[in-house]
């Protein structure tokens, strides 16, 4: 029993911070706002060299053999730096099915790639229902052999503006199916959104898109739980991190900024905002490690499933308490462009509704409770 | 990070959680009449009328007394189990789970653990023994009229006069002063000084002369706590626990205990499973409201932020563990469990309808004897006492992040 992080933790957490503040600053977060590919190939390659899109892919792939734990350390941190790029959706939307349900040969095919920073890859899984369950999926899948075709649309598809590959979830007559489909190909039309966070969700057309079936047919839904609660909790730790931050940003501030001849930090009102502010940091960090921790020691799925809505239903809603705190200790600065608090509130935004909000999993815990 | 047991830990519960199943009276166990009265019924029971009940408590704190687990935290030369940090943890786990009353009350927690730190080797001879074996129940008179959470503003005068003191003043809110024994108290020993400076630390027999009781009777009607006054009341210097003037320091010394509030998460959890059943049992359905729907999505709710508290606790002990003293995290765990006592009982009411009116436990209206509104009110002071939620909002800002104090 021990809520601190293991000496390997720290050295990841500390190496990823100091990488991080070099490579990653205010800065480069604003450019890639504007950019039209919303990553820069270079940084992503630095970060292959960190060994940090393989680090939770076994050694014999490439990878670094972390656990899931691990990653969420990383995470964490990605959050705080607001990391823009397609690195979730690699690593939890391309490496953790491939993992999962992915052959020995697709493993080898693609697996490497990702880790050496070759390949980015992303999750189309949900559509204009905008559902997070198996029902929303009506995209049409239809298999033959080893190979499988799609038609239909995919909606808030993270990244697939500069992914290679998407791993696609679609219909066949036996139920869920899932591939892995190239987007350099005729049948795949993808269109970026705007969106408030200016990461890059696109609608991603599939007319014809050819792909290998990854998994069996009709398997995908089943296949796909330990996916998406390895994202959702991964959603979490983000929110985590990035909470963290604007909750340290809002306390600098506080200490600096003078009224009445005094900070206003001094000020009970301000003073006791930043009390809630850690206490609703510090629960979401300890509810979303329980449910990283439950997934990477195996705990019986049950409780794993329960940990996870648990943890998504707290970490929405408590970062969104944290962000908007956030934004009235700073006053009016902080609701300028120019002034960095509001890139952390509109990110939470992003990763709140990401996989489902609190109204969402707070459902799925009443369900799980007999409720 | 890892929410399970190292080996040892493992061990450990197991003996702990065969001690309770072999020794827990059967009036004791969870379901069963708990006893009555302030601080789990144990101190009540220990001298209650109905000899029955007097024999349950002393068969428990026997067993316990063997393996030195009326007080597990102190020292093992005092009567003690000397047990670490995460043992206690463990401990005051598995007896949460049970719902097992605790003996010892004040005396175990606060007063002998200071006389162990502060006191002469005579006033531990003197008190400890009979902390431990029950015979004397100890009350706090800290606050008064005027010094709450100002507490250090405290008036009450302790004039010296050869080998003792004279107090005069009056404290207020002293819980279970009527069922105690012993008094421990702060009293102004210098006015000239600074007012923590002029503060000493003393003990006295309740029944002194001079010192008088009067009850105030709580918004539950129930008689906790009283009024204490004290009119020429004669204390031994020699009862006065460390230096005279650093009564203060004295009062504030910060026990090596563990201090989680793990017991809150567990009955809070407890509360919650418990309602949940009876909420599909034949009987509860009568009581179940009509629109259920409204408070379905508020326990859930409730479950997911008694997950929270209990995170709290294990950072807490985690801390402990790990040879450090916890900070700003011990006032989160306070105000949020506080916080979250209070809407949980107010989730809990809401289940029954207007049967959430019933307050008779006996009456065949109440759902599930009336605990829930019971605790509705009970739990309104859980923000006020140890530090009102505003002074613990005011610590993690001030000594935990650093903001300017006011
Ligand atoms: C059930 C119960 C049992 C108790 N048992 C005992 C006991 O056995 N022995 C004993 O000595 N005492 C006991 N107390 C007293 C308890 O410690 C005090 O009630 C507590 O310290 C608050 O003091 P007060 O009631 O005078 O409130 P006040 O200090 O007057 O507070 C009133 C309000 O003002 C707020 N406030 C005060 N100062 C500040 C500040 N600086 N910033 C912001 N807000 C502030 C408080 O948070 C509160 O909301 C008990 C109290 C209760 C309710």
């Amino acid at each position: 029993m021990d809520l601190g992080l293991s000496e390997q933790q720290e050295l990841l957490k500390n190496a990823a911070r100091e990488f991080l503040e070099n490579e990653c600053p205010e800065t480069h977060v604003r450019e890639m706002e504007e950019d039209d590919k919303g990553y820069s190939p270079v940084l992503w390659q630095k970060m292959a060299e960190q060994g940090w899109q393989g680090l939770l892919i076994p050694e014999e792939h490439g990878g670094a053999g972390f656990d899931f734990l691990d990653l969420c350390v990383l995470l964490e941190e990605f959050g705080r730096a607001l990391v823009p790029g397609p690195f979730m959706s690699t690593v939890l939307g391309g490496a953790v099915p491939l993992m999962e349900i992915g052959s020995d040969a697709q493993k080898a095919e693609f697996l490497p790639k990702i880790a050496s920073g070759d390949l980015i890859f992303s999750l189309a899984l949900t559509e204009p229902s905008a559902r997070f369950d198996e029902a929303g999926i009506e995209c049409q899948a239809s298999v033959s052999g080893s190979d499988v075709t799609f038609n239909g649309t995919k909606l808030f598809v993270p990244d697939a503006n500069v992914a290679d590959y998407l791993i696609v979830a679609g219909k066949s007559g036996s139920g869920t199916t899932l591939g892995i489909v190239a987007t350099d190909q005729p049948g795949v039309k993808v269109t970026q959104l705007q969106t408030i966070a200016r990461d890059k969700q696109c609608e991603v057309v599939l007319d014809g898109a050819k792909g290998q079936l990854l998994g069996a047919d009709g398997k995908g839904w089943d296949a796909l739980k330990p996916v998406i609660e390895k994202y959702t909790t991964a959603e979490c730790a983000y929110l985590v991190g990035l909470a963290q931050m604007d909750f340290e940003i809002a306390v600098d501030y506080a200490k600096e900024r003078v009224q009445f001849g005094r900070p206003i930090g001094s000020f009970q009102a301000i003073q006791h905002k930043c009390a809630d502010m850690v206490t609703d940091v510090d629960g979401s960090r300890f509810i979303m490690y329980k449910a990283a921790w439950s997934i990477a020691s195996g705990q019986p799925a049950a409780d794993t499933t329960l940990a996870v809505n648990m943890a998504k239903a707290w970490c929405s809603e408590a970062t969104r308490r944290v962000v908007a705190h956030g934004q009235q200790i700073h006053g009016g600065i902080g609701f300028t462009k120019d002034y960095k608090i509001q890139l952390f509130f509109r990110r939470q935004k992003r990763a709140e509704i990401a996989f489902g909000d609190s109204d969402f999993h707070r459902e799925a815990v009443a369900q799980q409770l007999g409720l | 990070m890892d929410w399970s047991d190292s080996p040892e830990q493992a061990e450990f519960r197991k003996e702990v959680r065969d001690f309770i199943q072999k020794e827990l009276p059967q009036a004791y166990r969870s379901g069963e009449d708990g006893g009555e009265g302030f601080e789990g019924g144990w101190q009540a029971d220990r001298k209650s009328e109905d000899p029955k009940r007097r024999e349950t408590a002393m068969q428990w704190a026997d067993a316990l007394s063997k393996k030195g687990w009326i007080a597990p935290a102190w020292p093992k030369e005092y009567g003690g189990a000397g047990l670490t940090t995460i043992e206690q943890f463990i401990y005051n786990q598995e007896m949460a789970e049970v719902a097992a009353p605790m003996p010892g009350g004040m005396g175990v927690s606060m007063i002998g653990p200071t006389m162990i730190v502060h006191g002469t080797d005579e006033q531990k001879a003197e008190h400890l023994p009979k902390i431990l074996s029950g015979e004397v129940a100890w009350a706090q008179g800290y606050s008064e009229p005027g010094a709450g959470s100002d507490l250090a503003s405290l008036q009450t005068r302790a004039v010296r006069d050869g080998d003792e003191y004279v107090v005069n003043g009056q404290k207020i809110w002293t819980s279970g002063g009527h069922q105690a024994d012993w008094l421990f108290a702060l009293v102004r020993t210098d006015p000239e000084a600074p007012k923590h400076r002029g503060i000493s630390f003393l003990v006295m027999d309740i029944k002194s002369p001079g010192l008088s009781l009067r009850p105030l009777i709580n918004m539950g009607w129930k008689h906790h706590f009283n009024e204490t006054f004290f009119e020429d009341v004669r204390v031994p210097v020699k009862n006065r626990i460390g230096e005279e003037n650093r009564g203060w320091y004295v009062g504030m010394t910060l026990l090596d205990f563990e201090r989680s509030g793990i017991a809150g998460a567990i009955s809070y959890k407890r509360s919650l499973d418990q309602v949940k059943k009876f909420l599909d049992s034949n009987e509860g359905k009568q009581f179940r409201r009509q629109d259920f729907d409204a408070v379905r999505l508020e326990m859930a709710d409730r479950a997911i932020e008694t997950q929270i508290l209990f995170n709290f606790a294990f950072r807490i002990v985690s801390i402990q563990n790990r040879g450090l003293v916890p900070n700003y995290e011990a006032s989160v765990n306070k105000m949020y469990g506080a916080e979250l006592h209070q809407r949980l009982s107010r989730t809990e009411t809401k289940a029954w309808g207007l049967y959430g009116n019933v307050w008779d436990p006996k009456s065949k209206y109440a759902p599930m004897k009336a605990e829930h509104v019971q605790d509705y009110v009970g739990s309104v002071p859980h923000t006020i006492f140890s530090g009102s939620n505003e002074i613990q909002r005011n610590v993690i800002a001030t000594r935990g992040l650093g903001l300017p104090r006011g």
